[in-house]
């Protein structure tokens, strides 16, 4: 009923290759879209910064691994030493007087560059020892950011990042950063929405499904894994540049620990492997679960006249983060866009549901 | 650099990678029953021992009720992570089971120090606090006993193996459908992997927790554990032994010779050069079985 499918034929190949085919489809995006960008003048200054803008940044995030893990199968659990990498470059090319746009370009080449070193591991072993390696680099880079003075200027230190602009716009203040990150949002979106539909998109499939299999049929194996790890940490290095500069306006070391790795990671899957829109989903899940249940939880302790100590409050996020890891491997492994896929399907027949397939 | 050092360094460095690879046996034994990855073992020995602690402390058991009491606990716990987990997720990818690990660490890791406090415990074994002196070298008696109880449990773990559990493990690890026609119950094979995983995890928290007290940061003990378990090989109990000496030494000298050169902290890095080098030089570490998928 609400996907309407009568009537749409398609005439041309063109047509047929359509992202959205159904028209539902095209004004839910369109809406949202709308919505994102009137956002700053709709909604609460508190909730602009403190909810939509780390979910649009950490949701490229998602993306940039989910290219990795859903797009050509590879397990990362580095992902936030690539991200540390381009954060930490283009900070100290901004403050070497370089203009953003190009320090920004140049932090994600940096991550591609060493994140390409994360990928010859994945040349000699798969899944679990790739884990395992990558995991191990993630430590190792972790060290070496902490530990090189021209780098991070001591492991305790915090660099200050300077004010920039962009294209001759300041990147100041709520509603500019708000704007500059859902730019950035909006072209790295796009790319992965369209990235399944190009041959390199192909043969990372390709490549995700067997790997000899597509070396039989005539996909380099080896380029293709180097590429999927280096595109994929180039988008890893820009959305640590703009994390820095957008929301955390400042960089130190302890930012970028295995945990945020383990976050992004959890967002991928929790959303669904190789899904645009799952990665969104996630990472609003991943991200905004623990705080409201965590208020939720208080309320109704505060109601019912129990008084939890603060060392439980203040670990409840961890626990439910943890739980709704677990919970949603055990119970529904393809993650909410599978969930939302399940639901579209149920309304794509409706109230008709024998004439689904 | 005089030789006195590098054999106190080498000696206390062997012991705790002894204690380490108590560790790391976890890891062994559950992958080698049922090739899951287990990257909530460091959370698990940190749960041992808050709760032994809780036994000790919170209900006043002497030490001898306590720590059985916490075993056959996280014994349990161990069988409930696999029935109400793992069971679900075979057959899933293996990142799948990755993350529900991970999971698990990250859940186990907000829970205990969430309704037992943030502040270090204190759980106290009554082992003197001077330490030995075996010519000019100090040997910490902590590091010592746990050493030392470490090896018995793992030989332990070795001996167990050759028995009739162990044997039920061993064909279950060659073969889950043959065990499976032949009349294992390969469940709850598994089962009892996890638990004596947990119990040896936690029989390791309470060494840890009596010479660094108890709070979350034991679950650090992760990176280690998997260190030893990549190097020994992922499938080779006897492995975890050597590996838990080599990367105790490693880590030790490294800590003594090369951290006055770079301004410290190279402690935390030396598990992972290990995982990375052994990967690159030798996947299947030292004693595991050659056979996995190579690219």
């Amino acid at each position: 009923m609400l996907y309407r499918r009568a009537g749409i034929r398609h005439t041309s190949y063109r047509h047929e290759r359509m992202l959205w085919p159904l028209p539902f489809d095209r004004y839910l995006v369109g809406t949202i879209a709308a919505f994102l960008i009137v956002a700053p003048f709709l909604i609460d200054r508190l909730y602009l910064v403190a909810y939509l803008l780390p979910w649009l940044i950490w949701s490229m995030a998602a993306l940039g691994l989910n290219l990795l893990m859903g797009g050509a199968g590879q397990i990362h659990l580095g992902y936030g030493a690539v991200m540390a990498i381009g954060a930490y470059s283009s900070v100290h090319l901004v403050r070497a007087g370089v203009p953003f746009e190009i320090a920004m370009i140049a932090g994600g080449l940096a991550s591609a560059m060493i994140g390409v070193i994360f990928g010859f591991a994945a040349l000699r072993v798969k899944t679990l020892y790739l884990a395992m390696s990558t995991l191990a680099m993630q430590y190792i880079v972790d060290f070496v950011i902490a530990h090189v003075p021209a780098i991070s200027g001591g492991t305790q230190a915090t660099i200050q990042v300077p004010p920039v602009r962009f294209l001759g716009l300041r990147i100041e203040g709520d509603i500019a950063t708000y704007y500059f990150a859902l730019a950035v949002c909006t072209v790295v979106t796009l790319f992965m929405l369209n990235v399944h539909r190009t041959g390199f998109g192909r043969a990372l499939a390709a490549v995700r499904e067997k790997d000899y299999a597509a070396e039989v049929i005539g996909v380099s194996t080896f380029k293709y894994k180097l590429l999927a790890f280096w595109t994929s940490s180039f988008i890893g290095g820009v959305v640590g540049a703009v994390l820095v500069v957008c929301y955390l306006r400042s960089v130190s070391p302890d930012q970028f620990h295995i945990d945020l790795s383990v976050q992004i990671v959890a967002m991928v899957i929790v959303g669904g492997l190789g899904s645009v829109l799952g990665s969104f989903f996630g990472a609003a899940l991943i991200l905004f679960t623990p705080i409201v249940l965590n208020n939720l939880v208080a309320s109704i302790a505060a109601g019912a006249g129990l008084s939890l100590s603060s060392d439980l409050r203040a670990h409840i996020p961890l626990m439910l983060y943890g739980a709704l890891i677990v919970g949603f491997l055990v119970l529904e492994p393809l993650g909410l866009a599978k969930i939302y896929d399940n639901v579209r399907n149920y309304f794509l027949v409706w109230p008709f549901r024998y004439a689904r397939k | 650099m005089d030789l006195w050092l590098i054999g106190e360094l080498a000696i206390t460095g062997a012991l705790v990678g002894l204690m380490y690879a108590l560790v790391a046996v976890g890891i062994v034994l559950v992958y080698k029953t049922s090739s899951v990855a287990n990257f909530a073992q460091g959370a698990i020995a940190m749960t041992g021992s808050y709760v032994a602690w809780a036994f000790a402390t919170l209900m006043g058991a002497p030490l001898w009720v306590a720590i059985p009491l916490a075993l056959v606990t996280m014994f349990g716990l161990g069988f409930v992570i696999e029935r109400a987990v793992l069971r679900h997720m075979v057959g899933q990818p293996i990142i799948m089971i990755i993350m529900v690990t991970f999971g698990m660490e990250i859940f186990l890791r907000g829970m205990m120090p969430g309704f037992f406090g943030v502040a270090v415990k204190r759980l106290d074994l009554g082992i003197p606090q001077a330490p030995m002196f075996l010519g000019e070298m100090l040997i910490n008696r902590a590091y010592l006993i746990g050493g030392i109880t470490s090896a018995v449990l793992i030989v332990g773990t070795i001996v167990l193996f050759n028995s009739r559990a162990g044997i039920i493990m061993r064909a279950v690890s060659d073969d889950q459908g043959a065990s499976w026609s032949v009349g294992i119950r390969v469940e709850r094979a598994i089962a009892i992997a996890w638990g004596l995983a947990a119990g040896t995890a936690t029989a390791a928290g309470i060494l840890w927790g009596s010479t660094q007290g108890v709070d979350w940061s034991l679950s650090l003990l992760l990176m280690k554990a998997l260190a030893i378990a990549i190097l020994g090989g992922l499938d080779s109990i006897p492995g975890v032994l050597l590996a838990g000496v080599i990367v105790g030494v490693c880590e030790s000298l490294a800590t003594g010779i090369v951290d006055p050169l770079v301004g410290g902290g190279t402690r935390d890095i030396v598990a992972s050069l290990i995982i990375l080098m052994t990967l690159l030089v030798r996947p299947y570490g030292l004693f595991g079985r050659e056979q996995i998928e190579r690219v």
